[in-house]
């Protein structure tokens, strides 16, 4: 007993574990205040004020609309499969912030015992990879919950929207690999170091330079993975017919709500890792900085993306109108996966010409 | 379609920089219990009875008002002046017991239209809201304007832009 105790890695442990939860709670904090922003930059878009009445400016609104949820009576009707109905919401939350695990929030920084400490959770090196295989586990969040509601409208509605997913993620690997002839490697911290070399502080040897139409997909794929307009339609049928979470109520609703947040918070964060440089900030040589100034630069410039991008996100959604199923079918399969395959043997093309 | 407008992309950037330039863009919003809107001076707001000068109330009880109420909401008692009280109410006869039921006052201003005696008005406020159906009918206490000898602010804003009356026959 005494052995085992002894053996373990204790401040490795405890670093990891005081990681994971600050990863965790800063990813709860920042889509419950999405929630907000979305609220407050449709207003902007429409004319309008936002919510600004609880608290200043508006700020406790997301806490508001949290204990609202809670409030709410948990119905659970009697004939659906009670523990698929309530193990639902939990996977799409679980998927949502599994995620985040593999993201790189920022340079290493050096803890007053001169034990150095890496800004990411775990460094595997099929970051990726990692990322693409739980996205995919999203779509069980969706089935089940559609399943377990016994209703049909529930279930055309979650059919859709499992549909719709698994198509568009085909396209998003597909513009990945194009990137992954330029990196060489599919761990998100690799890329993000060779996107610090460039000249004018690591600007230029950002991935969108060279990816630009690699980007473009991955962006709209993304759009499409995270149910957000123009892809909508599991949103939309909830007030035409029905959808995955008609049966739903209070905080299991609330958590299917919330995941969707969490999951473009999410997306940003591996775009902005990809092909905007992660944490790298943009004019500056982090090498002439103290390793923890540039740590929390990097993670601050990386925020600063990632609410440029929750923006883009915000402001695409208040413009357009939302596809139709078929139109969106239409466009998963016989433009962007085209497209995708064209993107990558251009790429190809490209990189064995000017290796000659 | 052209194939400009197949690609979708450019369409939606158009949309967008639509979307955007709405950001710069003046706010028409009013924040409301900071801010209120001007009403016009004919708003039908809540009633008000009205006194004169010297404070005396204008209601005789003629029953007027009531009979031109189309939703019936105004009821009232008659009662005599006594010697005493002659600073309290203008004429010989006044309204001991004067009351209109909110919930079914439609704010026609059909009362103000038919009071011979400039005593009831339609003022600028209008209906709080409140939890039990019996506090809606308001009774004279409710509706009196607040005398002009105890209280001359409150009664000049009462009045509101009803600043010169109608002058009274005696």
């Amino acid at each position: 007993m005494n052995g085992i105790l002894l053996n373990i890695d204790w401040p490795f442990l405890i670093e990891k574990l005081v990681l994971i939860a600050i990863v965790v709670s800063i990813s709860l904090v920042v889509a419950m205040y999405t929630t907000f922003a979305e609220r407050k930059v449709a207003g902007l878009l429409q004319d309008r004020p936002g919510p600004n009445r609880a608290g200043p400016f508006g700020i406790l609104q997301p806490l508001a609309d949290g204990m609202k949820l809670f409030f709410k009576e948990e119905i659970i009707p009697n004939f659906s499969s009670k523990a698929l109905f309530v193990l639902g919401p939990g996977l799409a939350m679980l998927t949502a912030i599994m995620t985040s695990a593999v993201i790189p929030w920022g340079d290493k920084i050096i803890l007053p015992g001169g034990r150095e400490m890496q800004l990411q959770i775990a460094d595997v090196n099929i970051g990726i990879l990692y990322v693409f295989a739980v996205v995919s586990l999203g779509v069980y969040g969706i089935m089940v919950g559609a399943w377990a509601s016994n209703n049909k409208y529930s279930l055309m509605g979650g059919l859709r929207a499992a549909s719709q997913i698994i198509s568009y993620e085909l396209a998003l690997g597909l513009s990945l690999i194009a990137l992954l002839m330029f990196t060489g490697t599919l761990s998100l911290k690799e890329m993000v170091v060779q996107q610090q070399q460039g000249g004018w502080g690591g600007l230029l040897s950002w991935n969108i330079l060279k990816q630009p139409l690699g980007f473009f997909i991955f962006l709209v794929c993304a759009f499409a993975e995270c149910n957000r307009t123009p892809f909508d339609l599991p949103e939309a049928e909830n007030e035409l017919i029905g959808g995955y979470h008609t049966e739903y109520s209070s905080m299991k609703l609330g958590f299917y709500l919330f995941s969707e947040y969490v999951n473009m918070f999410i997306s940003s964060a591996v775009m902005v890792t990809l092909f905007f440089g992660g944490y790298d900030i943009p004019f500056l040589n982090e090498a002439n900085l103290a390793v923890n100034t540039a740590a929390i630069l990097g993670v601050v410039a990386f925020f600063i993306k990632i609410a440029c991008f929750l923006f883009l996100f915000i402001w695409v959604r208040w413009t357009i109108p939302r596809f139709r199923y078929d139109q969106l079918m239409h466009l998963g399969w016989r433009i962007m996966i085209p497209l995708a395959l064209f993107n990558m043997m251009a790429t190809g093309a490209a990189i064995l010409f000017f290796n000659k | 379609m052209t194939i400009w407008e197949k690609m979708y992309i450019p369409a939606i950037a158009k949309g967008m920089g639509i979307t955007f330039s709405h950001i710069f863009k003046k706010n028409p919003t009013i924040q409301f219990p900071e801010k209120t809107r001007p009403f016009s001076p004919v708003f039908r707001g809540l009633h008000i009875l009205n006194r004169d000068e010297e404070g005396r109330e204008n209601c005789t009880a003629c029953g007027l008002c009531a009979v031109a109420c189309p939703a019936e909401a105004i009821t009232m008692e008659a009662a005599e002046r006594l010697p005493g009280e002659e600073h309290l109410y203008r004429e010989e006869k006044y309204a001991a017991k004067y009351e209109i039921n909110m919930l079914r006052c439609i704010f026609c201003g059909f009362c103000e239209d038919a009071c011979p005696k400039d005593a009831i008005y339609l003022s600028e406020s209008f209906m709080p809201s409140d939890y039990l159906r019996s506090q809606f009918i308001y009774k004279k206490e409710d509706l009196l304007i607040p005398d002009p000898k105890e209280d001359p602010e409150a009664y000049k804003k009462a009045l509101g832009n009803r600043a010169s009356q109608k002058k009274q026959k005696d």
